[in-house]
């Protein structure tokens, strides 16, 4: 009975509703002025938006591969677009970690913006309301509305709060991504001339001929790949999180990034699977590349955010990766190391922030024996930096094995060169720990460094319960999506080419 | 009798606004200055009255009056709606604008109302000669209207420049008007319809074709008849802009209807090649001139020849799919450039204009609702969801895909993207400078209260965007079949 009760709530509108409301809500009645009232209302709405997601969790059917929480609503009739909500086990676990996310940038912004604050706040807010409708639609022109109306949240906080050439970047930042989603559009608007439809379910039905399927998947690329990002159109990234305050950085390396690779599975891989396996082999050279050549130019790095930007490119190349060798391991692995990287990348991100908002340098040179003034912070930090390098006993491990298991399965040199990041990753990450945390004291700045306060404790202390958690205890993160991934290889399997000739 | 009954019946709101006009013309000469609200309270009065007027005597069906030179059908009624929410619109944003210049005279609101006269009968015209005298009353009210501040010799300089591209442009069109009567015997847009379907392609029905397409072109400020917008834009007093810029666009649609879809249908093969090229252009040449303006009347002239590339996008589907995406694509393109200008009128105060975009730096600290209501309109102009300007490029995106454009949509497409960097940059100039201006905005509290609903409305029809869809496909359809 209770049950039955808890199923009829629709719980995906709320989870996308409540955030951009309380965002709203932070707008009207928070201010400068008021900025003790704007900061609890915030965190208020983040709170009450994180527990509306978790029964997504406990309600969540295991053994159903499909869409589950699906909502239907008539929206634009007259181009037969709906309202339809859905989440299967892939969605699920992000939508979590958006929600989740949320409540960490809310407390790391607590007491480091001082200038529009309510205008911050609520930028995140509403952001993290329109990612969770990208992550749950299953209508194409709804996926499209959130899709593109979360570039300007971000947008603005780039530019606002963000570093000295905040304007290019994010200029930059928004250009880009627009140029690939309105080429994404224009798939939408092909396939919506065959079927009459947005529907989602209607386009994995849809039979194409290979050259339909080659044009539709390099439209879906273009958009997916300047999101991800893959190498070569990556070169918004490190831009866009250097200017970026670390708000913007935690939410676009932990969230944004992942909205590229979920709409490969979502959309690209089962609308065109045929197209996908014929291009299989340049997305895994594409995704080595970025593993690789990434990694090598993220160790000559002078700048720590620009590092860690550039060890994000790198590991979510392994995403990539471990979708296109169409193997059920490399998939779950690279689901798992989407949803670890969210959290290892925030803790990164939110650790430079910290050592930023004390020094106000985010160049490797200005710091140097850290560890003496901040002993505290040092051990979160080379915890986060050893699961950054993939260590054993990290949820970073888990994604990165199962998908060099997978890729040594498929091709040996192909596992081999995917290896090469243990040690690259483990070269940068651990250079410039050592540069920046060991040592002696280098100059003054150092010097008067005080150790966490109670809120950035508390903080990282959570990032790291979850990063050592699920690197021991992976399964409920794995469980969810066993399902979900054997229906998703079973359809790519079939070939939708039409049959032509006997 | 009964037919000269249900004429004028089926004229109703036109003859409520010219009555109006002529009332109002007359009473400016006996009030006392200080009681010129009641100018201003009338006029609105009026678009009230026609608004009433109009919905009251509209009928599902198709009337005719005066031997089929007037029309009365879901289509025009529909856009007389729009225009008169237009008008009164502009009304509310300019009143200030004008009080402050010692330009708040009986004139203009006469003028408006004459011009609005005049596109009503543009809108309602069967006949070739109706549509052309709607015209050229619309066009004379708007040449002065540029004109009205007389010690401004920039506005001068725009209204002559106005006047004498846009007599040129009467007379191609006059000039096409009468090869197509030489052909086909009559001014009937019905009769030369069905004159030209049985008669064989002759050049003379070409070249009509040709001088009438490139006539419309002209109204719409469409490349290569773009030469006259961005001067008049930048030199007409804004409020004059913003009279040329918005509803007059309503009215060349329908202009447009009448001439090419039901007089022309026969040679759409023609006209259609036309449309494809002029559409391509002014999407090219908008989008990258606008980009290096500095004055934000001239970017958005610019902006506007772009815009006017998308309306085409639609119209040269030649089908009715296109023509009802196009016609929403005016529709919400007409309240965007009117909230837009209505930002601007409200930044100018007396002694300054708000001119260059350098203007709006800042106007996050110095006002951030009015500089919210701006982002939604520029990002709506950018076609960004989730706003009515997404749904505008994407129906007549979708109408041109269907009718087999194919590389054409991929280059719109590639357009929006340099489109977006300007309004971009419009966005960055209020969000992330710093003011260089301080002095507190001061309007009228109606202003400020309609400007918000507007452009929240911007918002509003995006998320719900069935309503304006559903008017906009309805109604053409009626009148097409």
């Amino acid at each position: 009975m209770m049950q039955a009760d808890l199923t009829s709530i629709s719980w995906l509108s709320l989870a996308i509703w409540l955030p951009v409301l309380s965002g709203v809500l932070v707008l009207l009645l928070g201010g400068d002025h008021k900025a003790t009232l704007t900061r609890w209302l915030a965190l208020a709405g983040s709170l009450v938006s994180f527990l509306v997601t978790l029964p997504l969790y406990t309600l969540f059917d295991v053994q159903d591969g499909f869409f589950q929480f699906e909502e239907l609503l008539p929206w634009v009739p007259a181009f037969n677009m709906h309202y339809h909500l859905g989440i299967d086990g892939f969605s699920m676990p992000l939508v979590l970690l958006t929600s989740f996310t949320t409540v960490i940038v809310v407390l790391a912004g607590w007491e480091v913006i001082t200038k529009h604050i309510a205008q911050y706040m609520a930028a995140f807010l509403i952001m993290s309301g329109i990612m969770i409708g990208v992550f749950t639609s299953l209508d194409a022109i709804l996926y499209y509305v959130f899709w593109e109306a979360m570039l300007i949240p971000m947008f603005l906080v780039i530019g606002i709060w963000g570093g000295p050439n905040r304007v290019y970047a994010t200029i930059k930042f928004f250009l880009y991504t627009l140029l690939g989603s309105l080429l994404m559009l224009v798939a939408f608007i092909y396939l919506y001339h065959q079927t009459g439809s947005f529907e989602l379910a209607d386009y994995y039905l849809l039979p194409l001929s290979m050259q339909a399927q080659i044009y539709i998947f390099i439209a879906f690329f273009m958009a997916f790949a300047v999101k991800i990002p893959m190498w070569p159109v990556h070169t918004w990234l490190p831009d866009a999180h250097v200017e970026a305050p670390t708000g913007g950085s935690v939410v676009l390396a932990a969230i944004a990034l992942k909205l590229g690779g979920y709409s490969f599975l979502r959309f690209a891989m089962p609308i065109a699977p045929d197209a996908a396996h014929y291009f299989s082999t340049a997305m895994i050279v594409l995704s080595l590349i970025a593993v690789v050549y990434i990694a090598l130019v993220a160790l000559v790095q002078k700048d720590m955010k620009k590092l860690i930007a550039y060890s994000s490119i790198s590991h979510m190349g392994f995403v990539t990766l471990g979708f296109f060798m169409f193997s059920q391991l490399g998939l779950e692995g690279a689901v798992v190391q989407m949803i670890s990287h969210g959290f290892i990348s925030s803790a990164m991100f939110l650790s430079v922030g910290v050592l930023y908002d004390r020094v106000h340098s985010r160049e490797i040179s200005a710091y140097g024996g850290v560890v003496n003034k901040m002993p505290v912070f040092a051990a979160f930090a080379v915890l986060f930096a050893m699961a950054n390098s993939g260590l054993p006993g990290t949820s970073g491990f888990v994604g990165e094995f199962m998908v060099i298991l997978a890729a040594v399965k498929f091709n040996f040199w192909v596992g081999f060169l995917a290896a090469t990041t243990l040690i690259f990753g483990a070269a940068y990450t651990l250079w410039m720990t050592k540069r920046v945390f060991f040592g002696n004291v280098t100059n003054h700045h150092v010097a008067e460094l005080s150790d966490l306060n109670k809120r950035e404790f508390l903080i990282l202390g959570t990032l790291a319960l979850l990063v050592i958690g699920f690197g021991v205890y992976p399964q409920p993160i794995t469980e969810v999506m066993q399902a979900t991934s054997t229906e998703f290889l079973k359809h790519m399997a079939i070939s939708k080419l039409p049959v032509t000739g006997y | 009798m009964d037919n000269m009954q249900f004429d004028l019946l089926a004229l109703l709101p036109e003859l409520v606004v010219m009555g109006m006009a002529m009332f109002i013309l007359l009473l400016d000469l006996f009030i006392l200055p200080q009681n010129r609200f009641m100018i201003y309270g009338l006029s609105q009065f009026t678009l009230l009255a026609a608004a009433f007027f109009t919905f009251k005597t509209h009928t599902p069906a198709v009337g005719f009056a005066f031997s089929h030179m007037f029309i009365d059908d879901t289509l025009s009624d529909v856009i007389k709606l729009m225009m008169y929410l237009g008008t009164s619109l502009i009304l509310v944003y300019t009143r200030k604008y004008l009080q402050d210049r010692n330009l708040y005279r009986g004139e203009f609101y006469a003028m408006v109302l004459f011009g609005l006269l005049g596109m009503m009968i543009m809108v309602s015209g069967h006949n070739m000669l109706t549509i052309y005298i709607g015209l050229e009353l619309l066009s004379l009210c708007l040449y002065s209207l540029v004109a009205f501040d007389r010690d401004n010799p920039r506005a001068s300089e725009a209204a002559m420049k106005y006047f004498v591209l846009g007599a040129l442009a009467s007379g191609m069109l006059l000039y096409g008007m009468s090869m197509l009567y030489g052909m086909t015997g009559s001014l009937d847009v019905s009769d030369i319809a069905n004159s030209i379907a049985q008669q064989p392609k002759s050049p003379v029905l070409i070249l009509g074709l040709v001088f009438v397409v490139a006539g419309l072109a002209f109204k719409f400020g469409a490349v290569p008849f773009q030469m006259w917008v961005p001067d008049v834009y930048q030199g007409s007093p804004t409020p004059m802009t913003l009279l040329i810029g918005s509803v007059p666009k309503l009215a060349a649609y329908a202009m447009t209807v009448r001439l090419l879809v039901q007089g022309l249908h026969p040679l759409a093969l023609d006209w259609q090649d036309m449309l494809v090229l002029m559409a391509v252009l002014s999407i090219i040449i908008g989008n990258f001139s606008a980009i290096v303006q500095t004055n934000l009347k001239r970017m958005l002239a610019y902006s506007t020849i772009s815009h006017v590339g998308f309306i085409m996008f639609g119209m040269m589907s030649a089908n009715a799919n296109g023509f009802a995406s196009s016609f929403f694509y005016i529709s919400a393109y007409v309240l965007m450039s009117i909230a837009g200008f209505g930002i601007i009128l409200l930044l100018s105060r007396q002694g300054f204009e708000a001119e260059e975009i350098n203007d709006l730096k800042g106007l996050n600290q110095r006002h951030p609702w009015f500089a919210f209501l701006m982002l939604i309109i520029m990002f709506s102009m950018a076609g960004i969801p989730p706003t009515i300007g997404f749904y505008a490029k994407f129906t007549v995106l979708q109408a041109a895909w269907q009718a087999g454009f194919t590389w054409q949509v991929v280059l719109a497409v590639l357009m929006a993207t340099i489109g977006a960097f300007y309004y971009l940059n419009i966005v960055r100039k209020m969000y992330f400078d710093a003011p260089e201006d301080h002095t507190p905005l001061s309007a009228p509290l109606d202003m400020r209260f309609i400007l918000s609903v507007h452009s929240l409305a911007l918002l509003g029809l995006g998320l719900f965007p069935e309503v304006l869809l559903g008017v906009c496909g309805h109604s053409l359809l009626i009148s097409l079949q």
